[in-house]
């Protein structure tokens, strides 16, 4: 099952703030992290899909209480912040929720070969012979 | 429904089951039937393309990241043709022997483990690399090792025709290394044995069937076919040996009819956790290219740790690196100056640790991390700390300071910013891949599951042979013993057969 479309401004937002490069991508490119987070959740019980619809729901609307504005529409130091005290929360459950949303973020990113190339990973089936 | 029957079934092909069926092998020459059933599918060479998240997917259960029941530890294996001995490094070593002594299996002598594992070391080729062969991830270690006052020792890896890919763990793509499915599993289908993949037990019934389902190959998936068409089967078997590592062997008798009788079924789960740490030399070093863990430094007998050469690829580092936003995005641009090494805590088969199925049978892993363990994880953090900056790193990353990064002047104060009060589940990654336990050795139902021999308790004719066998930790990479223990118990089945 793929991430409702309503949530996916969301997750853009969460994945700007966790790695501020996505903001960079272009269309291709976060279609490919859309497509990559898509696939692994839907490789998850529906259970746990359902649990980070409600996440993702709650990190949009849980700063309205603080900061009088849903997470999309805050700075990006705010947002780092808000996220910050996920990761740090008290509740495991909180944590484990931000990790993994975290997870999928990096995987949608780091695993794009023009991104893995920009980094300098240059890893090659031909090994040494590629190198010397 | 089809009906088929077997002289033996053999459920897995790892480095147990694909142990299991090359020992056996000397039945299907005598005319009996062994077979082979292989969850995952047979991939050919060229599917090996060395890239991360397809690799991960085709080869990892849950793409490498089974989560424990409270979802703060992933756990990897591999379902494939040669199970996880695809996706390990290669590294090859003799259980220790205060390990199996403290073991305390009736039967087991360390001196037949260790006889056992030198043969398959012979057989999978193991060896030491030569030092041209060495990248500078591996060198820096050794020499900020050395400095730092450890005892490095270099791991003795079953490769043949390795080009250096670096890409070890998803899977060689130029098949160097030398797991079951390259030597124990081609051997055994030579000499008779028949190998099903794609074939899912879910059940062992009493009367020695096993209900199996064959999977489809998905459109434009990767791997062959089965070699059975798909759909339900009902195999009988005079005897089973179940191999499907720590967690698939346990599951499997958990969701069968048999259990009941096996009160400690599912206990003693070990594994190792395991976290990456990553430090930036203020140069490029080479890191992904040359074979990935070289040496090692063991202190698991006095601090219950053992640091590891690694090097993983984009993502899997990224998930490894405490925290996010600029500072993580900032080390990953650094990608090529950084120096890895994998710690792994040597846990102690706790109660509550465990292994179990929900109500459709799927695994479920309870695990907590035991203050010693987590002690374990924060002193090999502080050594491989002194380690990097020894080697000349300018800063450390590490998940247990705040911030999680030590700098060139915190050197020499590893032991004040690395505490355990910055240890929280859920917030640092934890993987571990040494899967332990479950269906352990001992002498009755009473303290175990198996006898020596991987004899279950009470039927004779249900076999162990893989890592669940181990009553505890083993405190070094698993897969020389666990060949050892199969060996073991295709042994004992041989000497049984004719009375089964």
């Amino acid at each position: 099952m793929p991430i409702p479309p309503a949530l996916t401004p969301i997750i853009r937002a969460v994945a700007e703030t966790v790695t501020p490069e996505t903001s960079g991508l272009n269309q291709a490119g976060w279609r490919t992290l859309q497509q990559t987070i898509d696939g692994a959740v839907a490789t998850r019980p529906p259970r746990m899909q359902r649990q980070l619809a409600l996440f993702l729901r709650a990190i949009q609307w849980l700063p309205l209480l603080r900061y009088g504005r849903p997470f999309t529409s805050l700075r990006p130091e705010i947002r780092r912040r808000f996220l910050s005290s996920l990761e740090d929360s008290p509740l495991l459950l909180v944590r484990r929720g931000f990790w993994g949303l975290r997870t999928l973020v990096l995987m949608g990113y780091y695993t794009q070969a023009d991104v893995i190339g920009a980094i300098g990973y240059r890893a090659d089936p031909r090994g040494w012979s590629r190198r010397r | 429904m089809i009906d088929k029957s077997y002289d033996v079934v053999i459920v897995g092909s790892g480095a147990g089951g694909g142990t299991a069926a090359q020992a056996l092998a000397p039945l299907a020459e005598a005319g009996r039937s062994v077979l082979v059933l292989e969850q995952g599918a047979r991939l050919g060479d060229a599917e090996f393309t060395g890239r991360e998240l397809e690799m991960a997917n085709r080869l990892y259960r849950d793409g490498g990241g089974f989560l424990t029941a409270d979802g703060t530890m992933t756990l990897a294996f591999a379902e494939t043709y040669g199970g996880s001995t695809v996706v390990y490094t290669g590294t090859s070593l003799i259980a220790p022997e205060r390990v199996i002594r403290h073991w305390g299996v009736p039967g087991l002598a360390h001196a037949d483990v260790a006889a056992r594992s030198r043969r398959y070391a012979d057989a999978n080729n193991v060896h030491l690399l030569p030092a041209e062969e060495i990248n500078d991830n591996n060198r820096l270690f050794v020499e900020g090792g050395k400095q730092a006052g450890y005892a490095v020792e270099q791991f003795p890896v079953n490769v043949k025709g390795c080009r250096g890919s670096s890409l070890c763990n998803l899977g060689c793509p130029n098949q160097a290394k030398q797991g079951t499915n390259r030597v124990q599993l081609p051997d055994a289908e030579r000499r008779g044995v028949q190998v099903v993949t794609r074939a899912q037990v879910r059940r062992v019934l009493p009367d020695r069937t096993l209900e199996v389902h064959i999977a489809e190959k998905a459109p434009g998936s990767a791997g062959a076919r089965s070699e059975w068409e798909p759909g339900d089967y009902r195999v009988r078997a005079r005897a089973v040996v179940s191999a499907g590592g720590a967690i698939g062997s346990t599951a499997l008798l958990l969701r069968s009819p048999i259990a009941p009788g096996l009160p400690r079924l599912g206990q003693g789960f070990t594994c190792h956790p395991a976290l990456i740490l990553a430090a930036e030399h203020d140069h490029p070093i080479t890191n992904d290219v040359g074979h990935p863990k070289s040496y090692f430094v063991d202190r698991a007998e006095s601090l219950g740790f053992v640091l590891e050469t690694c090097m993983y690829f984009p993502f899997v580092t990224a998930k490894a690196l405490t925290g996010f936003g600029p500072g993580h995005s900032a080390a990953m641009r650094a990608f090529q100056c950084l120096q890895m090494i994998l710690v792994l805590a040597c846990d102690r088969a706790d109660d509550g640790n465990h292994v179990g199925v929900d109500r459709d049978g799927a695994p479920v892993v309870h695990y907590r991390f035991a203050p010693r363990t987590v002690s374990a994880l924060v002193e090999g953090a502080r050594a491989s700390a002194r380690i990097f900056f020894s080697a000349g790193a300018v800063r450390v990353f590490t998940p247990f300071a705040e911030p999680p990064v030590l700098e060139r002047a915190d050197a020499g104060n590893e032991e004040g910013r690395i505490t355990a009060a910055h240890w929280e589940p859920g917030k640092v990654s934890v993987s571990a891949a040494h899967l332990m336990g479950g269906c352990a050795m001992g002498s009755s139902a009473g303290d175990s599951v198996t006898d020596g021999w991987g004899r279950v308790h009470g039927l004779p004719w249900l076999r162990i042979a893989d890592a669940s066998l181990f009553p505890d930790s083993l405190e070094i990479n698993p897969y020389l013993t666990i060949m050892a223990l199969a060996d073991r118990t295709a042994e004992a089945l041989r000497t049984d057969f004719a009375s089964l």
